[in-house]
Parts: structure tokens; sequence; C-alpha cells
């Protein structure tokens, strides 16, 4: 395999922060302001990617209505979520008389928290990846689904109809929806052998597990978009903060940070469920590359990684948008019909017949390996 | 046959949906319908049927159609409209009424349109200035009629009363 040329890559800025580092602190501590200086880098572009995303979304969301969207703070209107996040961040935090104190205060830090650990662990570019160990798929699943417990807590200690109703609804929602979307991943784990975020990348170097894995994965991969985008509770599935029924859901109570924080991490969920689907179907931050196309390949590899990596996941957020502004919201039984007697089986099945692909050899790098093999 | 039902269900779902996000797709490209008012005041085009503001239209020689019967008056719901007038006899010893004052609060009328629909000499009309937002409530008190406006005087060769109303509905119609 040829080494490309990768001019725009972050690998040398790294390894030269390493050395620094390591050449003037004690190896200890370097370790040690190493691991503060990525924590910090993954907080601030936590917060960076949800103001873009809101911004871009309120945008989209705009002309999908024929409308302009946010248009005067800024040319175009781009400072417009940061004037937003300075209003939400100056408002006054509310305590609710008869609410459960420690909970309703607690219970923004279970949302926020289960996201950032969930966005601490994708794998961003080449070398740009914070934790890379054999069950990242497994970890990932099992701390997004943390969650919810915040979402449940929340509901529960605002003392209000409203809030109680649309968490229920939440959790309803989202532990149905877990069980597909951890399905449709096991799929792709049973396709690319490992849970190992940067093996399975590697392992999509000339074919993405999308093709692949032909049948079963493209099914997998639908299936992984609709209950991804349930989990994320948005789109046509926002039953749990239905404005029109619940005025926020399980949210009515909060204000100002603690308002921000659930708003934050609704964003970034939504950014962590397209970007698994886009490290998992789409060949994460591996550019495109052709077997044998050494120019090609090496063209493809001067656009940096890290752009791959957020092109494809900035694809899927967009047909997020799409689905959510095309559909109107589900019915509570409806929605629980769909996954209960649709996804379900058909996930199941669809995973037996993934793995009688890949024992009999039917997937794609099997059949030709002169076009699709590592 | 439960079964194919099941599997066509599934499949009749997908293709309406695929049908509604083709829909959006559409809609995503369309001319964007935001008027960005204080930029486009040039260009800005307000329906004819939009109510503003209440007018007395005046032709060159300073004259207006009203004969100060005050059918408006009378019609307006909320008594927006004050109409004074004098009396005077004529030559040949008519009594004739004179528009003296044909007073409109512009704030506390509610568009409706009776008073011009109820016109009998299509005297008034409402227009499409929009911007009528003042800081004193005294200045929302219009006066319709001129200085020295006089009524016109109508023409002997007029068409016949009846056909003239039915093309006046017309007119405001259009």
């Amino acid at each position: 395999m040829l080494i490309y040329s990768q001019p725009l890559e972050l690998t040398k800025f790294l390894a030269a922060i390493d050395n620094f580092l390591h050449s003037n602190f004690a190896p200890g501590w370097a370790i040690v302001v190493e691991g503060i200086l990525v924590g910090a880098m993954i907080l601030v572009m936590y917060a960076l990617i949800a103001l873009v995303m809101i911004y871009i979304e309120r945008k989209i969301a705009a002309f999908f209505q024929a409308r302009l969207g946010p248009n005067r703070v800024g040319k175009y209107g781009i400072f417009q979520s940061l004037a937003d996040m300075i209003k939400i961040l100056i408002k006054e935090v509310i305590h609710i008389k008869k609410a459960d104190k420690f909970l309703f205060f607690v219970a923004p830090f279970f949302v926020i928290v289960s996201s950032v650990l969930a966005f601490g662990e994708l794998p961003f570019g080449i070398n740009l990846h914070a934790l890379d160990f054999n069950i990242g798929v497994f970890y990932l699943l099992s701390v997004s689904s943390l969650g919810i417990i915040g979402i449940l807590l929340a509901g529960w200690s605002s003392n209000n109809k409203y809030s109680m109703i649309g968490a229920m609804r939440s959790g309803a929602q989202f532990i149905s929806y877990e069980l597909s979307a951890g399905f449709a991943l096991m799929t792709i784990v049973v396709l690319s052998g490992s849970m190992q975020f940067s093996e399975i990348i590697e392992g999509q170097r000339y074919c993405w597990n999308l093709f692949n894995g032909h049948l079963p994965a493209l099914i997998a991969f639908i299936i992984y978009l609709i209950s991804g985008h349930a989990e994320t509770n948005r789109g046509p599935f926002d039953l749990p903060e239905a404005e029109s029924e619940l005025t926020a859901g399980y949210h009515t109570e909060y204000s100002g940070l603690q308002f921000g924080f659930f708003y934050l991490s609704e964003y970034l969920n939504m950014f962590i469920v397209a970007a698994v689907a886009a490290t998992l179907f789409l060949g994460g931050w591996m550019p495109i590359q052709i077997k044998g196309w050494e120019a090609f390949n090496q063209v493809m590899w001067y656009i940096p990684s890290w752009v791959w990596f957020i092109g494809k996941a900035g694809i899927l957020m967009f047909i997020s948008l799409w689905v959510r502004w095309s559909f109107p919201r589900l019915r509570i039984d409806l929605l629980l019909n769909l996954e209960w007697k649709y996804l379900l089986p058909i996930n199941l099945v669809n995973m037996l017949v993934m793995v009688m692909i890949v024992l009999s050899g039917f997937t794609l790098t099997d059949l030709f390996p002169a076009l699709f093999g590592n | 046959m439960k079964f194919f039902n099941y599997i066509e269900g599934i499949f009749t779902a997908l293709r309406s949906l695929a049908g509604g996000m083709i829909v959006t797709w559409k809609e995503l490209f369309t001319p964007k319908v935001t008027m960005q008012y204080p930029e486009n005041r040039k260009t800005l085009t307000i329906s004819n049927r939009w109510r503003s503001e209440l007018i007395m239209p005046h032709d060159e020689n300073n004259e207006h159609a009203c004969t100060a019967c005050g059918i408006c008056m009378m019609n307006c719901p909320n008594g927006s409209i004050e109409v004074l007038s004098t009396t005077i006899e004529t030559e040949d010893g008519k009594k004739k009424k004179i528009l003296n004052k044909h007073l409109w609060n512009y704030g506390s009328c509610t568009f409706c349109n009776l008073c011009v629909i109820t016109c009998p000499s299509d005297a008034i009309i409402f227009n499409n200035e929009f911007e009528g937002a003042v800081f004193d409530k005294s200045k929302l008190l219009h006066r319709l009629n001129r200085e020295d406006s006089k009524l016109r005087e109508r023409k002997k060769d007029t068409a016949p009363a009846t056909t003239n109303t039915t093309i006046k509905k017309e007119n405001k119609e259009a």
C-alpha cells in the first residue's frame, strides 16, 4: 500500500505538541496535560458544533418552508445562534417551589454528560480519536443510552403533568428504538468483524460497509437512521416535547443554562447519530478510494480526513432535517407499532441474513477481492 | 395472506414516504416568499384589497363626490366616522347639505369596509398606505375632505342609475 501525502492532516501538529509536552514535563504530567487539552478541545468542539448546527438547522428549516430564516444578526444571520447562546447564558435559572430540587438540578447533567461521553468517542479523523478501544460500538451504545435517565428525572422532578407525560413518552420511545439502533449496529459489527472504530474504518478502505453488505446493510442503514432519529426525539418522533399538546414536554420547567443543556444535547445527539452512521456505514473519515487508481486516491487524500468525516455526517444530518420537515408527528401507539411490529422483526431477520451472507462469503469484498479487498 | 399484506404495507409506506420527501425537496428550491420590509420599501407591492387608510379622492378641480348624506357615519359599527355638514338653500329654493368636515378616526377604525360599500356616491375608498404609525394619538384623527373642496356637479349625460351602480360594484370588486 502506498503512503499518500496528507498536507492538511493534523497528525504532525499533534505530534509536535506531544513532543513539546514530553520534553518539558515529567512523563506522567505530560499525559495529564494532554488529557486536559483533549478534554477541553472536546468540550469546545461540542459547543461549537452545536452552535453551527443550530444555525444551519434554522436556515434549512426556513428554506423548506419557503422562508429566509435568521438574516438580521450579522451577514446572513451567522451570529444568530451566538446571540441566542449569550441570551441563554445570562437568563435566570428559575427554581420551582414544589419540585424535587436535587433531581431537578441533576437531570440536565445526566443528559449532557451522556452525550459528551458519546461525542468524545467519535473518530473525527486520522489521530483525532480520543478513545479507541476494542468495544467502541458497545461503549457508545451504552453511554448514549444513559441520557434517558436524565430525561426521566427531569420529567419526574419537575412535578408537572406535561413534563411527566413527555418524559414517560420519551422513555417508552427511547427504550424501544434503542433496540433497533443496537441491532442495526450489531449487523454492521457482524459484517466488519470488530467493534473497534479504527478497525471498522480501516476495513472500509475500498468498499463502504453500506455497499459491502449490499441488501442487509442497506436495510440496517435505513433502520439505523429511523431509530437514531427517533432516539434524538426529533422530527416526526418529537412527541416527548410535542409543543401543541405538552408545551415543551420534559423540559417545560427548565430555563436558562439548564434548558441550554437540554437544547445542546439534543443537537449533539443528532450529530452523534449522524456521525456513527457515517462511521459504520459510509467509511467514517476514510476518503473515497478506488483500488489501483493511485492518482485519484492521492487527490482524495489531499482533502483532510476530518473534512470527509464532517461532510459525511453533514449529509446524514441534512437527511435528518429533511425528514423532520417532511412528515407529521406520529401518535404514540403508531410510534410503538412501527418499532415493535416492523423495525424489530425486520431487524432480527436482517441480522440473520447478514450472518449468512458473511459466513457464506457473499459480501462484495469476498466476491470481488480484486476490486474491493483490502 | 396476512404476511403478504404486512410486506405490501411496508413497501406502500416506503413509497408514500418517498413521495412526501420529493415534495419537500422541491419545496426547498422554491423562491422564498419572505419580504424584507424596510429594505424593499421601493419595490413593495401591496394587494389592492388591503385596507389601511380611508381617503376621499379629489379630482384636479379640488372636487369630491361626497354629498354629506351621512350613510357612512350611520353604518360605522364603532363610530369612527363623523360627517359634519351645513344645510343651505339653493337659488331654486331646494334645501341641500354641504359637507363641512368628514372626520375619520384611524385609531378606532376596524377596517370593516362597511362605509365604502354603503357609500351611494363612491366618495370614499381605502388606500394602501399601510405605514400609519404615529407618536401622538391626536394625529390619528383624519379630516378626509380638503380645504375649500366642493361637491362635484353631476353631468347630465351619465348613464341610467341602475347600470351605473352595477358598473360601480364591478369597479369595487376589481
